[in-house]
């Protein structure tokens, strides 16, 4: 266990999520949420499969736009857009993992630079002194992210021929390339072995200590309750408690809500899975769309 | 000839021809083989001159009778560089036999085909000489031989055939050579490729068009297999620029190798349509929105060229731009119908897209037609169209006008030539430029997956769009051209579908089938489409037919087209991925070469 020295100088709030509501049709997955994140912070979000972390998620970086309720970054309220998130300074990676797959190691680097490079069409046409620049000094600080990850070596294998713990971390230092002041991980141990989640730790820390604050879904517990400076927990799309790892790991309505002993206030058996349905159906088109009861 | 006399010999438990002959005999048969088979092209192999080329002549071949030669003469150098002939060598870098099964197959194709024909066209096989039977028989000797070869059996004969013609697994590194002789052989290779594309054009007849087709499929598959295209490949990759100024002083040099127009006019016409192909490869190659409507933006190109030419016809006769101001606007306003019709297809994905597409490209086709006075505003003449645009006149170059240079004579569509072969070279640049840049990467990532490249910062839709009005704007620069080419223009080519080029089918088969997200790929493939209906008039009304066969069988066997780009086939080839850190050396030849001696 790694005994961390938590930076409690945490400074001003980089995330601010008030109110923040995601109905499908008839059914709410995410259900009033607010939520901060401060910069220095590692902060976790865990809940049960189909608790709407991955909506909330999504409302937070634009792809869905919440019903109700703001998403603003350092102060500045967000524009669902994602490209305008991600531009603001958001950037995040995905549960299951969407590399562009038949481009290089390096061309996926470089295209997380994209927000922060600035040369059109125009000056691709004319190449000037300007464009060469631009493009070597992307090419440099690719590199550095892909050092900093240890894929250097890789840096013209095709993304696709990667191993699966690799494909990961080429996923992050894409993300990270965007200089980004906050980055959301989804997942980010998903199908790792012990090793592969300690050396993903070990990044976390690292990425922090660049000072960027870190907010991550996750279902390994020990993973979280090492990593983070504050977990939440969100059940059936509404926060149910957050604190830091002894509180949350303390607090018996967690366990509850994994362990399946009815808490109060439980809807229908069936809202678990329509959620989990509706996060399904919707993550195919950006659109909200309408889910009926007829969804079985 | 003598030694086909089988003598049953106990087989080999593993290596073992696909034909049970004793595999010493598999090779003398390949040589003897091959040379009977050049030779027999000396002789006469029909008594009448009705078949085209003349095939009567003894001493002396005549039209088919040449790719004969040919493919026997291949054969031998083949097979002499098997028996290590010094100086020959270098044809066969891996020393594997599939070079030599497939040149003996595409000599005895392309003999056998002639001879087909011959008894075909001309009712029936009394109509072949001796001359006939005895190339018959000398092209087939090489293909027994071939079949006879040591080989890997698997005990499946289908297998053991297809192992025998597979590529060499590994091809050895070449020795490095000084940059001056790699540029001499890019030099020759571009030399003989001028002369083989040349010879293709000035087919005069269907018959010679197949046989020639036949020939250098096989011609280019045997080098394959040799990896010797790899390794001209490797040689481009690090005389990149070299090689481009060769093409282009190859593409400048075909209209002096011409004696009649005819042919420079098919060659301008294969330019703008592979000029058209290239700027769709950017919208479908990188940026992966299938357009099915593309045609329209060549439309719209000569349509706006054609009314400020000074035609006489045209609504605003009193016009008449100098033709870099009609080029421009001509691009500009492609661009603009570009902008305009990707605002708001561009919202869709897929299928929806290209659904949307082919009906905005029915719709410039429908409305120009319309657009006659009576059912739309007076603007272009309807069906009628807009006829006898004037010649471009540049500087006093008139360009309907012979001219000689250094004793050649240029005719008018060889001028209009050397134009579009400027133009080509300006579309090259803008590709090669934009897709290796940030713009290029995003349009790239948009195809691989959209949703990502948005959470990456990506503005999808403003993306998107400049791929669409830079592919629009490319068209219509080309269609300026055309519609100076073609002395007047008319709605009807402009369609989805038809038997002739261009229409969007055509354009969208050319990129597919010569290889997308390559620039190479699709102007093959323009030259492949345009030349087809061109030369084998007999199947006309059955064109269509045929190449949807064509491409479905190219789907199946080759989904990467015929030029690979290197992510198109990794995609599609799961196994036997090409080694990537070889890649890289590649890149980086001139500090990495004692790597390269070390890696081989």
């Amino acid at each position: 266990m790694i005994t961390m020295t938590t930076t409690t100088t945490t400074g001003t709030p980089v995330l601010e999520a008030t109110n923040v509501t995601m109905r499908f049709g008839g059914l709410t997955a995410v259900r009033s949420v607010d939520f901060t994140v401060n910069s220095g912070e590692i902060v976790g979000l865990i809940g049960p499969n189909g608790a709407g972390k991955t909506t909330f998620f999504n409302c937070l970086t634009g792809l869905y736009v919440p019903t109700e309720g703001t998403v603003s970054y350092k102060g500045t309220v967000l524009p669902p857009k994602p490209h305008l998130v991600t531009k603001a300074g958001i950037a995040r990676t995905f549960q299951n993992i969407r590399l562009f797959a038949n481009m290089t190691v390096l061309e996926n680097v470089l295209v997380g630079r994209h927000t922060r490079t600035k040369e059109g069409l125009w000056s691709a046409l004319l190449r000037g002194p300007g464009f060469k620049k631009a493009e070597r000094e992307s090419e440099e600080r690719a590199m550095e992210l892909l050092e900093f990850v240890g894929l250097a070596n890789k840096r013209d294998h095709l993304a696709r021929n990667l191993p699966y713990g690799e494909q990961r971390k080429l996923e992050i230092a894409r993300a990270l390339a965007s200089e980004p002041g906050l980055l959301l991980l989804d997942e980010p141990t998903a199908g790792m072995n012990p090793q592969e989640t300690r050396a993903t730790e070990e990044l976390v820390f690292a990425i922090r200590d660049k000072g960027i604050a870190v907010l991550l879904i996750e279902h390994d517990m020990r993973f979280v309750f090492n990593l983070c400076d504050r977990v939440a927990c969100l059940v059936q799309g509404e926060k149910l408690v957050e604190g830091t790892s002894d509180v949350v790991q303390s607090d018996e309505r967690v366990v509850a809500a994994y362990l399946g002993t009815p808490f109060e206030g439980v809807p229908e058996d069936s809202a678990l899975d329509e959620v989990e349905a509706a996060e399904a159906h919707s993550a195919t088109s950006t659109t909200s769309v309408e889910v009926e009861g007829d969804q079985k | 000839m003598t030694d086909t006399k089988t003598t049953p010999v106990t087989p080999a438990p593993t290596t073992r021809g696909v034909l049970p002959l004793p595999t010493a005999a598999a090779r003398p048969l390949l040589l003897a083989g091959g040379i009977a088979t050049a030779a027999s092209a000396f002789l006469a192999w029909t008594w009448t001159a009705e078949f085209p080329g003349d095939l009567t002549i003894n001493g002396y071949p005549g039209g088919l009778q040449w790719l004969t030669v040919v493919a026997g003469i291949l054969t031998v150098l083949f097979t002499l560089a098997s028996y290590d002939i010094r100086g020959l060598g270098w044809l066969l870098p891996a020393r594997n036999t599939a070079p030599l099964v497939l040149t003996a197959l595409g000599a005895f194709a392309t003999t056998w085909f002639t001879i087909i024909a011959i008894s075909v066209e001309l009712g029936g096989l009394a109509n072949l000489e001796p001359g006939g039977w005895i190339a018959a028989i000398a092209a087939a000797l090489p293909l027994l031989g071939a079949l006879a070869l040591p080989q890997e059996n698997t005990g499946n004969a289908k297998e053991t055939f297809k192992a025998s013609i597979a590529k060499a697994e590994k091809i050895p590194a070449p020795a490095a050579v000084s940059p001056w002789i790699e540029r001499l052989v890019i030099t020759v290779v571009t030399a003989i490729g001028l002369g083989v594309f040349t010879y293709g054009i000035d087919t005069e007849y269907g018959e010679l068009f197949v046989g020639y087709l036949i020939t250098v499929v096989f011609a280019m598959w045997a080098l394959h297999t040799a990896g010797l295209l790899d390794r001209f490949s490797r040689l481009v990759a690090h005389n990149r620029s070299f090689t481009l100024a060769m093409g282009f002083v190859a593409a400048i040099a075909f209209p002096f190798t011409q004696t009649d127009d005819h042919y420079a006019n098919i060659g301008v016409n294969i330019l703008i349509f592979g000029t058209v192909a290239l700027g769709l490869n950017i919208v479908v190659g990188l940026a992966g929105l299938l357009d099915l409507g593309y045609v329209a933006f060549l439309g719209v190109g000569a349509y706006t060229a054609a009314l400020v030419s000074g035609s006489e016809f045209s609504r605003f006769s009193g016009v008449q731009f100098p033709f870099w101001a009609s080029a421009l606007t001509g691009a500009a306003a492609s661009l603009i119908f570009g902008v305009l019709i990707g605002a708001p297809t561009l919202r869709l994905r897929g299928d929806y897209l290209a659904i949307v597409t082919l009906g905005f490209g029915e719709i410039f086709r429908i409305a120009v037609n319309n657009m006659d006075g009576d059912s739309g505003p007076d603007i272009t003449n309807g069906p009628n169209g807009i006829p006898s645009i004037p010649d471009l006149n540049f500087l006093g170059f008139n360009f309907g006008q012979s001219h000689d240079i250094g004793g050649f004579t240029l005719g008018r569509f060889a001028n209009y030539y050397l134009l579009m072969v400027l133009i080509m070279a300006i579309v090259v640049l803008v590709y090669t430029r934009a897709a290796d840049s940030r713009i290029g990467r995003s349009w790239i990532a948009i195809r691989e997956d959209e949703t990502a490249a948005t959470a990456m910062g990506i503005n999808g839709f403003r993306v998107k769009l400049i791929a669409f009005a830079l592919g629009a704007a490319l068209a219509g620069l080309a269609g300026t051209v055309s519609a100076h080419v073609t002395y007047s223009v008319v709605p009807t080519p402009y369609q989805f579908a038809g038997s002739t080029p261009p229409n969007s089918a055509f354009l969208l088969a050319a990129v597919v089938l010569g290889g997308m997200g390559t620039v190479a790929g699709p102007l093959l493939g323009a030259a492949l489409l345009y030349l087809l209906p061109e030369k084998l008039v007999f199947l006309q009304d059955k064109s269509l037919l045929a190449f949807g066969i064509a491409l479905i069988l190219l789907m199946r066997f080759r989904p990467e087209g015929v030029i690979a780009n290197r992510r198109q086939q990794l995609e599609f080839h799961e196994t036997g991925q090409l080694d990537v850190p070889e890649q890289r050396i590649d890149d980086t030849d001139d500090t990495a070469v004692s790597v390269t001696k070390a890696g081989a």
